[in-house]
């Protein structure tokens, strides 16, 4: 019962109980720092994973534009608290297929054998050039078109964004 | 790696609570957050997958996911705000013209 | 030589084309009337120049196929539009195209005024170019061509007056029993192209080769079969029994089509036919004797049906039919020429008949539009006296009625009393001969009665006609009376060239020239019956004797409407008082078309009721509805697949991932 158990322990702990809070919340405002919470333990997660660079990215992105952008639109439309519920047979129906999934996919875990370690990197080698380096080698020579690609798509997520919530000029 | 398990496990339980808040909740934006819930924990698979193959194929592949997340997030709460300033209700369930 | 005969179906042809397609613009009557007119008038002269080149030829060689072009050629079999140009259809040319000259002539001044008169006359030319056709035609098949297409020109001829639904009816009555007949005429035609073929590799259908492999054909069997169709379809064509209800109703047509085509052309069709193969027919005794049946039954009884009708057409179209009876009678006795003399004499004397009960109907519809008056023109108790307001048209009347009596010195006579001695004398039926000449004297005997009768009712006694209309009747103009003239002159010389051996002989030698220009056709069948029918010798005191037992029963027929219709006309009341029921049975045509109706006509329609509304309706159109029905309550189930909420599309998302999952889960 190592030390790096215990933590894994209570962060798992933490980032299922803060999902649950962002599923039952009535108030968005709570669902929506719920999941600020979630992220965080990912980021945790992905540090424990040796990627420290992705737990950077983690928050800086999720947490940090993609959660404020949520906060705003709610400020922004002044939601009030939920006031008619969902009716009671699609609340069990979605629950039951959710349980459904996560049997399934725990018996595909448990079941399934991953394939041996092949790959080259290996933590001392995180250790020794940097996690950030390693990306970054492996992304511009490997995977630099799906990069570029990603700029065109974050333009047009601007354009529609902009067009999508302008107010008729008449 | 030799808790490749318990990480699968969690990334399946956070995928499933976001599949029950996605079909459980009115408010269409916490429906959205339950879908970012649910990319994150595809991420977290593949962060650990990575990790236990030695290969950073999959961290690449969640560099890219976050990137689609954001961009999906501006134009999906853009999309809100418009349907918002149509009807006056963030409930999914008043988006339904194509209801017969 | 005979270059030049495709014209004579051409000018017709050319006529109707004109007068159809242009006939609704030229608005003049006088030119349509003339364009028909004139283009009959040239096949006639185009006819008679044939018919002269023809009698310039030796007898032996009268049999000339000229041929226009191939028309279809099939591995063995061969058709080709091609004209047999023998003494029998010249004659029939000359007929056909001199008598519808006349026709169109009258019809000028008959159908003035009428609406469609372009119409009128350019289904007579069409008339004349499908009847030209058939008489013409080499083969079988062309035959056939004119055969349907007077068929077609009768039906649209009777329907003219489209606007009345019983002249549709008629028509159409017509047309369906002439295609009945058509099936047996097909029926003949195919057997006998097999028969022929497969058994003696001769393929023919043309009407000189099947001539000269006659004699390879059996006697009976067969043959017996491919004839009795041929006979089913000249009953229908030539109104016979039992296909004979549709030309009484054909009257509803102008009289000039009843003339034309339902007394002298047309309905001698099956009569031409029979002639046309005459070596087919000898050879099979029993349809020899069918006809021969057929043809005495059918002038009697439809002599009794004459007897009683009032309306003025309908008497001369059971004389017509009456008549036919007497040609096929002829035909089926083995004695073609008679038969053929026949024609062409009742031709003559029924047309002038037609003609002239046409003028009658034209003066009286006159006289009683005048008064505003809706009683029937056509009526003969309507009319009387009407000889001192239209003398031409009586005269005329009168002398067709005589020839049509058989009275001695007009035609009817001659070629009637050859009918009936042949009737008696023939070597083919043995006993049966004298019931043959027996129906043929009665059926004489009834038509010298209802005949006179009609001249009686119409033309002598009191005017019967309404109040105020006697002054309007006056004779018909010119045009109308001139053909009428014509038509007499002829049913009184007409006769003369057919004249029987035994008064030719008392009369100076002059021969039977009919007899001498129609041998080589019959000759075939002549020889046949010489070789294999056993004739015995009649002295001539039993032919002097028939002839004058003829002459006598038409003089008793005089006599007996004589008294009834002009000295007493009280009488037949009183003998139809005596015997209602039988006077009602004749009256209404022993009620033949209600048998008809009863056993065909009805069932027939039953079945296409059931075929309608039972299988059609049922079957048909549940299987197609049922189809719709079906895919409807498809549609109807998975509707719900769709239902425009978030939360389903939501659902089955999560629900197919996990299908998905599960199936590689489990695989």
């Amino acid at each position: 019962m190592d030390i790096t158990s215990v933590f894994f322990a209570i962060v798992t702990i933490v980032a299922i109980v803060s999902a649950l809070l962002v599923v039952t919340c009535k108030n968005p405002i709570n669902s929506a720092l719920s999941l600020v919470l979630t992220f965080f333990c990912l980021a945790t997660y992905y540090a424990m994973l040796d990627a420290p660079f992705m737990a950077a990215i983690q928050i800086i992105v999720y947490a940090g534009a993609i959660m404020v952008l949520i906060v705003f639109t709610i400020m922004l439309l002044n939601i009030r608290v939920d006031a008619n519920k969902k009716h009671t047979h699609q609340i069990v129906l979605g629950s039951v297929i959710g349980i459904v999934t996560l049997l399934l996919a725990g018996l595909f875990i448990i079941k399934g054998n991953v394939a041996a370690p092949t790959g080259p990197i290996t933590p001392e080698m995180i250790a020794q050039y940097g996690h950030t380096e390693l990306i970054g080698t492996v992304m511009f020579t490997e995977f630099l078109l799906p990069f570029e690609v990603t700029s065109i798509l974050l333009l047009a997520a601007m354009v529609g964004a902009v067009v999508l919530a302008k107010k008729k000029l008449s | 790696m030799d808790n490749l398990n318990n990480y699968l496990l969690v990334s399946a339980v956070l995928f499933s609570i976001g599949t029950i808040g996605v079909l459980t909740r009115k408010n269409a934006i916490v429906v959205f957050m339950c879908i970012e819930m649910m990319l994150n924990a595809v991420n977290l698979s593949f962060v650990a997958l990575s990790r236990h193959l030695g290969n950073l194929d999959g961290q690449v592949f969640v560099f890219f996911i976050m990137t689609v997340a954001a961009a999906e997030a501006a134009v999906g709460l853009a999309l809100f705000i418009s349907f918002f300033n149509n009807r006056e209700s963030i409930d999914i369930d008043d988006a339904n013209l194509m209801k017969w | 030589m005979f270059d030049n005969v495709w014209l004579i179906p051409l000018f017709p042809l050319i006529g109707f084309l004109i007068n159809g397609l242009l006939g609704k613009k030229i608005k003049n009557e006088t030119v349509i009337g003339s364009i028909g007119a004139f283009a009959v008038l040239c096949s006639f002269i185009v006819s008679v120049m044939t018919f002269l080149k023809l009698i310039g030829l030796p007898a032996e060689e009268r049999v000339v196929n000229v041929k226009i072009f191939t028309w279809m050629t099939a591995g063995t079999f061969n058709a080709d539009i091609a004209f047999l140009i023998d003494p029998l259809s010249c004659l029939m040319l000359l007929v056909v195209t001199g008598i519808g000259f006349l026709i169109h002539v009258y019809s000028i001044g008959y159908m003035h005024g009428e609406e469609g008169f372009y119409r009128f006359f350019a289904y007579l030319n069409l008339f004349v170019f499908s009847m030209l056709l058939l008489v013409m035609g080499n083969n079988l098949l062309l035959m056939f061509v004119g055969w349907e297409g007077v068929g077609l020109c009768s039906y649209l001829l009777i329907g003219y007056y489209f606007h009345k639904k019983s002249a549709g009816d008629a028509g159409k009555k017509a047309f369906v029993m002439n295609r009945v007949g058509d099936f047996g005429f097909l029926l003949g035609t195919f057997t006998l192209f097999w028969f022929m073929g497969q058994t003696h590799n001769v393929w023919t259908i043309q009407f000189t080769e099947m001539a000269a492999n006659a004699h390879l054909l059996p006697t009976g069997g067969i043959v017996t079969v491919i004839t009795l169709c041929f006979f089913l379809g000249a009953t229908g064509k030539s109104a016979q029994i039992p296909l004979y209800t549709w030309l009484p109703d054909a009257m509803e047509g102008p009289t000039p089509v009843s003339a034309l085509i339902h007394a002298a052309t047309m309905v001698t069709a099956g009569v031409y036919m029979i002639g046309r193969m005459s070596y087919l027919f000898i050879r099979s005794p029993e349809t020899m004797m069918v006809v021969a049946v057929v043809g005495g039954c059918t002038a009697l009884f439809a002599a009794t049906i004459g007897t009683a009708q009032n309306d003025i057409k309908r008497v001369l179209a059971y004389s017509t039919v009456s008549q036919l009876g007497y040609m096929f009678l002829a035909m089926g006795v083995g004695a073609f020429t008679a038969g053929v003399f026949h024609l062409m004499t009742h031709a003559f004397f029924k047309a002038c008949l037609f003609l002239g009960s046409g003028a009658v109907i034209h003066s009286m519809h006159g006289a009683l539009h005048h008064i505003h008056s809706h009683d029937d023109a056509q009526d003969m108790r309507n009319m009387g006296g009407l000889k001192k307001h239209m003398p031409l048209t009586f005269m005329t009347f009168l002398i067709a009625t005589i020839a049509i009596a058989g009275i001695p010195g007009f035609a009817g006579f001659f070629s009637k009393d050859e009918i009936l001695w042949y009737a008696f004398a023939n070597p083919l039926h043995g006993d049966l001969n004298k019931l043959l000449w027996g129906l043929g004297a009665c059926a004489a005997l009834l038509t010298a009665f209802y005949m006179f009768r009609l001249v009686f009712m119409t033309f002598f006694g009191k005017c019967r006609i309404k109040e105020g209309a006697e002054k309007h009747l006056h004779e018909s103009p010119m045009v109308i009376v001139i053909p009428l003239i014509v038509l007499a002159l002829l049913s009184i010389v007409g006769g003369y060239i057919g004249m029987p051996k035994l008064i030719g002989d008392v009369l100076g030698g002059m021969p039977n020239y009919l007899e001498h220009y129609l041998e080589p056709v019959f000759a075939n069948a002549n020889e046949y019956m010489k070789a294999h029918a056993h004739a015995e010798h009649h002295s001539h005191a039993l032919e002097w004797g028939l002839m004058g037992i003829s002459v006598v029963i038409a003089l008793i027929g005089i006599s007996i409407a004589a008294v009834l219709y002009l000295v007493n006309p009280e009488l037949p009341k009183k003998f139809t008082s005596a015997f209602p029921a039988l006077h009602r049975a004749v009256y209404n045509k022993w009620y033949i078309d209600e048998l008809y109706d009863f056993m065909i006509v009805n069932p027939c329609k039953s079945l296409g009721n059931f075929l309608w509304k039972g299988f059609d309706v049922l079957v048909v159109d549940g299987l197609v509805n049922g189809v719709a029905h079906v895919v409807m309550a498809f549609g109807g189930v998975t509707r719900y697949l769709q239902t425009g909420q978030i939360y389903n599309y939501a659902w089955t998302m999560a629900f197919g991932v996990v299908v998905i999952v599960g199936y590689y889960l489990f695989k």
